[in-house]
């Protein structure tokens, strides 16, 4: 009778769950809020491309594309245009023209909504994180629902990047006028994230279990192609560890590879399960690398910093750590950016330049190979990274090892992500810190490399010029870079800002990180983009093999 | 017993109180606070943006200031929002608080449900190989880490045998019987439930046994074998009662887990319970999650004891308020 009983319960314990006309969806990290323009989350973006589009976005291949406007704005099409504005500065007029798109309640997205948009995006009181996008935006001309013209205060070469959400006007804007400083934690997005009116894209939002799931389902009102599954749920497993399980006992289907398994696990995966997963590892914008404090005495001299490169074997770190699937990095552009300047100086691996550089340097060795400065203080400095980090500390450990074969003493000091980020955004760490950004296709990295971008007091600790470089060539380079519309004249200036890179060494290039998608054999149209706009942006062409 | 009872309540009042203000100064005094987080994951954030959030989120003041205001909104019911979330603390807190009752309350009653009997079981029988074997198994509890155990679980009955799910909660859609809620529900508590009951399982065994070869070796319980009181009363009614009192507190000491969470098999099971939303409002600076979550733990702590407290009263008909 008992053993009759356990049969039964595991049979009913056993039962598949849910039908194949939905797919289960995993990633290690739950969004915040789900409002598209308060906070900048990946976690975030990767549902909200499914409920939402931007105006515009990076496509697979690197290219702007329009996701809700009829016809990309260009100079050539005349639908973007360098004008004079009332100041004297130039600035620049670009029209839109909206798709015939609706809200999940029926109510059509219009230029009111987008006008609204921008009205909370500059509002200081919305609590928008980042409100620069919206403050450029000087006026907004509404010519009828679908139709709009927008006059921003400078000339940019990325004129056509327009990747703001829109809000629901509908929805949002009487929550917005009631109290705009308590609009960040009453908004419907959060409140009622379930609400037709807060999606046109091809999904909505049905449930949200806030730290555990989010239910969608395909949205009736959507215009574009219809989505080949009528349901998508997508799981929150902070554990890579569980993750893995998870995929492979078939509780989730797919791992979302932008916020999903780690590289290791992945060429394990590839190893064991190659018949059943196809990994695909797509090289992506994370730049991995290592900031130099340039206050410190040790690494004032860039020679010192040349020969640290050149100590360093990050070819074999690559080979062995990570079976090569991850390129080299010779500045902070990707090779597969279209600004990549092929003639950047390489550092190849070569101790004996090394060595003969530290030399010239003024740090001799002593009897034991280590180093010493002219007042006999030893050539020692600290590399901070993020702990918990296993691959991190490994290349760590490597590099700790190759820099003691030419004399200099590193050590070590992994710090949790909140102390290494405070130490970071406030300029504490004493030598090298080892951690990775995020840049998107032709990024004029001024936020790094401009000397007003030192984050200071002064500043409220903003920036990311963390080694604290300050170069006028650099600054006139990037100020150029950012206003230059000549393709031709825009390649030389980011020639000219990646050799000064790597000829200055104010951060030491590392590699280029990959974002290893494991996706099942049977599911089709997944495209990882390997940028900033993230693969659920085409999650209507996502299905299961016939 | 009233005025004890009082003055009990009065002592959690001022413990909570004195909690909030050591709990929100020392996550204050933490490296970093929220907006150098947004500032790390903005590149297109300017000074600017950083001035006006932490205006905005009141970080521009001092922490003392800070307490206070957050206290005197505490003591009217509002406890804040979460940064994280956007949603007030107690609505982000609620759901969490159940999921861990449910999955820590199981594992609890499940363990001291197995634990006790046993514990009684073996300290009757000490040095025998029962007595070893159950021993060796309580050590091996006590030593496994949970997350060892976790994946070892997970690894087992759901990726080899494919039997149970590996993670996550059940996933219930409207109209789904009462029944089929139940065993979807089982279905993702089983795994987790018992990897905590495991944990718990050998040390609230080895109390109980040691508790119960204490008593046995006292005079009275020498006195009721020698008056021919069967074994098993012998066991149960005079020396199960005394030995019951040191389990309580240990029990009692439990109790704040139930609240506080199990962060390792939360996390291990994707459980969205208590443990994992303290320990990712410490890390994402959300001062008001982390410390509402940890007022929440205390509170069940404090509570435990009292409870341990009336229980001794109980068990043990010498231990009297009056006095």
């Amino acid at each position: 009778m008992i053993r009759r009983l356990l049969c039964l319960a595991l049979v009913l314990l056993a039962f598949p769950a849910f039908a194949k006309d939905e797919l289960v969806i995993a990633m290690n990290q739950a969004p915040g809020t789900l409002n598209p323009i308060i906070s900048s989350m990946l976690a975030k973006s990767l549902i909200i491309n499914m409920t939402e589009r931007p105006v515009t976005a990076y496509d697979s291949t690197w290219k702007v594309v329009c996701m809700v406007c009829t016809v990309l704005p260009t100079l050539d099409n005349g639908r973007a245009r360098v004008v004079d504005l009332p100041d004297g500065k130039r600035g620049m007029e670009i029209d839109i023209e909206l798709k015939p798109l609706m809200w999940g309640d029926g109510v059509p997205l219009t230029a009111k909504d987008y006008e609204f948009t921008i009205e909370v995006g500059k509002n200081p009181k919305s609590g928008v994180s980042s409100s620069e996008a919206f403050r450029r935006i000087l006026r907004f001309d509404i010519h009828d629902d679908r139709h709009f013209t927008m006059t921003v205060d400078r000339v940019t070469f990325d004129y056509n990047v327009f990747d703001i959400m829109a809000l629901p006007a509908h929805i949002e804007k009487p929550i917005f006028e009631a109290d705009p400083a308590s609009y960040r934690n009453k908004t419907a997005y959060d409140t009622q994230p379930a609400n037709a009116g807060l999606a046109f894209g091809p999904y909505r939002i049905v449930e949200l279990v806030p730290g555990s799931r989010i239910a969608l389902e395909a949205n009736p009102t959507w215009a574009g192609d219809k989505p080949h599954f009528r349901r998508i749920v997508v799981k929150i497993i902070e554990s890579t560890a569980a993750l893995e399980a998870n995929l492979l006992s078939g509780n989730v289907d797919y791992v979302f590879g932008e916020l999903g398994l780690t590289l290791d696990q992945a060429l394990a995966f590839d190893k064991r399960h190659g018949d059943r997963y196809d990994v695909i590892y797509k090289p992506a914008l994370i730049y991995e690398h290592i900031d130099v404090k340039l206050d410190n005495p040790l690494l004032a001299d860039r020679r010192v910093r040349q020969a640290i490169l050149m100590a360093v074997d990050r070819k074999a770190i690559c080979d062995k750590l990570f079976e090569g699937k991850q390129p080299v990095a010779d500045s902070d552009v990707s090779p597969l950016d279209p600004m990549h300047a092929s003639a950047t100086p390489h550092y190849a691996y070569d101790p004996p330049a090394a060595m003969k550089l530290l030399n010239e340097a003024g740090f001799p060795p002593n009897a034991t190979g280590m180093r010493f400065d002219g007042e006999r203080r030893p050539f020692s400095i600290e590399l901070t990274t993020t702990a918990g980090n296993r691959v991190r500390e490994l290349v760590a450990q490597v590099i700790q090892s190759q820099l003691r074969q030419v004399g200099i003493e590193l050590r070590l000091k992994p710090e949790p992500p909140r102390v290494f980020s405070d130490q970071l955004n406030h300029r504490r760490f004493s030598g090298l810190a080892m951690y990775a950004w995020v840049e998107a296709p032709q990024g004029v990295p001024r936020s790094t490399m401009h000397s007003e971008e030192i984050p200071s007091e002064k500043n409220g600790w903003s920036g990311q010029n963390y080694p604290g470089y300050a170069n006028p060539a650099m600054d006139r380079a990037l100020d150029q870079a950012e206003r230059e519309l000549d393709e031709g004249k825009r390649r030389r200036l980011f020639a000219e800002i990646q050799r000064l890179y790597a000829e200055d060494l104010p951060v030491l290039p590392l590699f280029f990180r990959v974002d290893p998608f494991v996706i099942p054999k049977q599911l089709m149209g997944v495209v990882p983009t390997g940028n900033l706009n993230s693969s659920t942006l085409w999650v209507e062409q996502w299905r299961w093999q016939d | 017993m009233t005025r004890t009872l009082a003055a009990r309540l009065v002592e959690i009042a001022v413990t909570l109180i004195l909690m909030s203000a050591v709990v929100y100064l020392l996550i204050g005094l933490m490296p970093g606070d929220p907006i150098d987080m947004m500032i790390a994951g903005d590149p297109h954030m300017t000074s600017a943006d950083a001035a006006r959030l932490r205006a905005l989120y009141g970080i521009d003041k001092p922490l003392l200031q800070r307490y206070l205001a957050w206290a005197s909104q505490a003591v009217q019911g509002n406890f804040g929002y979460s940064r994280s979330f956007g949603l007030p603390v107690l609505s982000v807190l609620g759901p969490r608080l159940l999921n861990t009752l449910e999955l820590a309350g199981l594992a609890f009653v499940l363990s001291v449900a197995i634990a006790l009997p046993l514990g009684i079981w073996t300290a009757a029988q000490p040095r025998s190989k029962a007595d070893y074997l159950i021993n060796l198994g309580c050590f091996a509890g006590i030593s496994a880490p949970p997350f060892w155990l976790a994946l070892l679980l997970i690894t087992l009955f759901a990726v080899k045998l494919g039997w149970l799910p590996a993670g996550g909660m059940a996933d219930l859609r409207p109209g789904t019987s009462p029944g089929e809620a139940i065993v979807q529900k089982l279905r993702f508590a089983l795994l987790p439930v018992v990897t905590l009951a495991l944990v718990q399982l050998g040390s609230y065994t080895r109390f109980m046994r040691g508790a119960m070869i204490e008593v046995l070796r006292q005079d009275y319980i020498r006195t009721a074998r020698a008056k021919g009181v069967p074994e098993r009363a012998v066991l149960w009614r005079h020396a199960f009662r005394n030995a019951l009192a040191p389990v309580l507190t240990i029990l009692a000491l439990s109790f704040g887990g139930l609240v506080s969470g199990a962060l390792i098999t939360e996390t291990m099971f994707a459980w969205p319970g208590m443990g994992k939303a303290i320990y990712q409002a410490i890390l994402d600076n959300d001062y008001n999650l982390a410390l509402v979550g940890l007022l929440a733990a205390t509170f069940a702590t404090v509570l435990g004891n009292l409870l341990a407290d009336l229980a001794y009263a109980w068990v043990d008909p010498r231990v009297s308020f009056a006095q």
